[in-house]
């Protein structure tokens, strides 16, 4: 999902940066609330980062024959929310452009817009539906993680679309979906299926945390 | 509930296996497992050849050796910070209960 370094027009790179800018500061601020309130916040957090870190260094081969990495932003979206999650995006992000020219600085802010905005927003919309809906938390986790995963790909498509309408904006959009979103499919599966083995041990660990967080309810905690 | 889990990361190893069946015998020669980002990037050329890519990485990993050397790095370093707080956490708990 990473735009090339250069692949995107000034303009563009400008926009996306300050919606991302602005996110990420509130991100920020969100960090630091949780963690004052909150002491065993931070190991939380620290291990949402660290499977990001990880997820997005693993790229997989998909049914379409060509290869991409999730993005593991649907565990943190869960535990602290959307802007929190696109914090998280940047460590990520920076490493992967400094050290391995994926991605880049001038379109850093447009990856943190596809990957720690429009994803973990997409996906915690999901999250809050489905608990709503009675379904368990793994379940939920699941699919949370699936669609902060794809739709992560989706908005690069649209950034690209924008950037670079050619002829037909919408023709073009959908040949950017064809690139990056349906070899992306299977993959976001394997990630919602791994975010629900994480999530598993978490709760298996420390249910207190997650109650305290408001992720599951005392009664799911006790049931562990 | 750790049945549950294998059960689970057998699904996912399935899901990473099969396209490596499907394509058998192909390769980056003739065009697969190539990245989706690059796609992406040779997408826009084709269809934009006035475009002018107008910033370049400031470093680029000098072969693909060392490009895997980092990637490892960073799973390794996603990977010890997970270890650390799950052993913390279950020896915390387990040090309660002796208590």
């Amino acid at each position: 999902m990473h735009i090339m370094e250069g692949y995107l027009p000034p303009m563009w790179c400008a926009i996306w940066f300050i919606i991302s800018a602005i996110v990420v500061i509130y991100g920020i601020m969100q960090i630091k609330k949780a963690t004052a309130e909150n002491d065993d916040a931070l190991p939380l957090l620290a291990l949402s980062g660290a499977f990001m870190f990880i997820l997005s260094s693993l790229k997989m081969p998909s049914v379409s024959g060509s290869c991409s990495h999730p993005c593991g932003n649907g565990l943190g979206t869960v535990f602290f929310g959307p802007a929190v999650t696109a914090v998280l995006s940047v460590i990520v992000l920076l490493f992967q452009a400094i050290l391995l020219a994926h991605g880049g600085l001038t379109t850093l802010g447009a990856n943190i817009f596809s990957m720690g905005i429009v994803g973990p927003v997409c996906g915690y919309v999901v999250w809050v539906a489905l608990r709503k809906m009675n379904l368990s938390a793994p379940i939920s986790i699941f699919f949370t993680a699936f669609v902060a995963d794809l739709m992560t790909y989706v908005a690069t498509s649209v950034e690209l679309a924008l950037a670079f309408p050619g002829a037909n904006m919408g023709s073009t959009f959908v040949a950017f979906l064809g690139i990056f979103a349906l070899t992306q499919i299977p993959l976001a599966i394997a990630e919602g299926l791994l975010t629900m083995v994480i999530y598993n041990y978490i709760q298996d660990a420390r249910p207190d945390i997650l109650v305290k967080l408001g992720v599951i309810s005392e009664q799911e905690a006790g049931a562990n | 509930m750790d049945w549950k889990n294998i059960g689970i990361l057998i699904i996912v190893a399935i899901l990473i296996v099969a396209p490596l069946i499907i394509f058998n015998g192909h390769g980056e020669d003739d065009g697969y497992f190539g990245g989706s980002d690059d796609q992406g990037g040779q997408y826009i050329e084709q269809n934009n050849p006035n475009y002018k890519v107008w910033a370049a990485p400031l470093w680029e990993p000098p072969s693909g050796e060392i490009e895997s050397l980092l990637f490892c790095l960073q799973a390794a370093i996603g990977a010890i910070i997970i270890g650390f707080i799950f052993g913390y956490w279950y020896g915390g708990k387990k040090a309660k209960k002796q208590q």
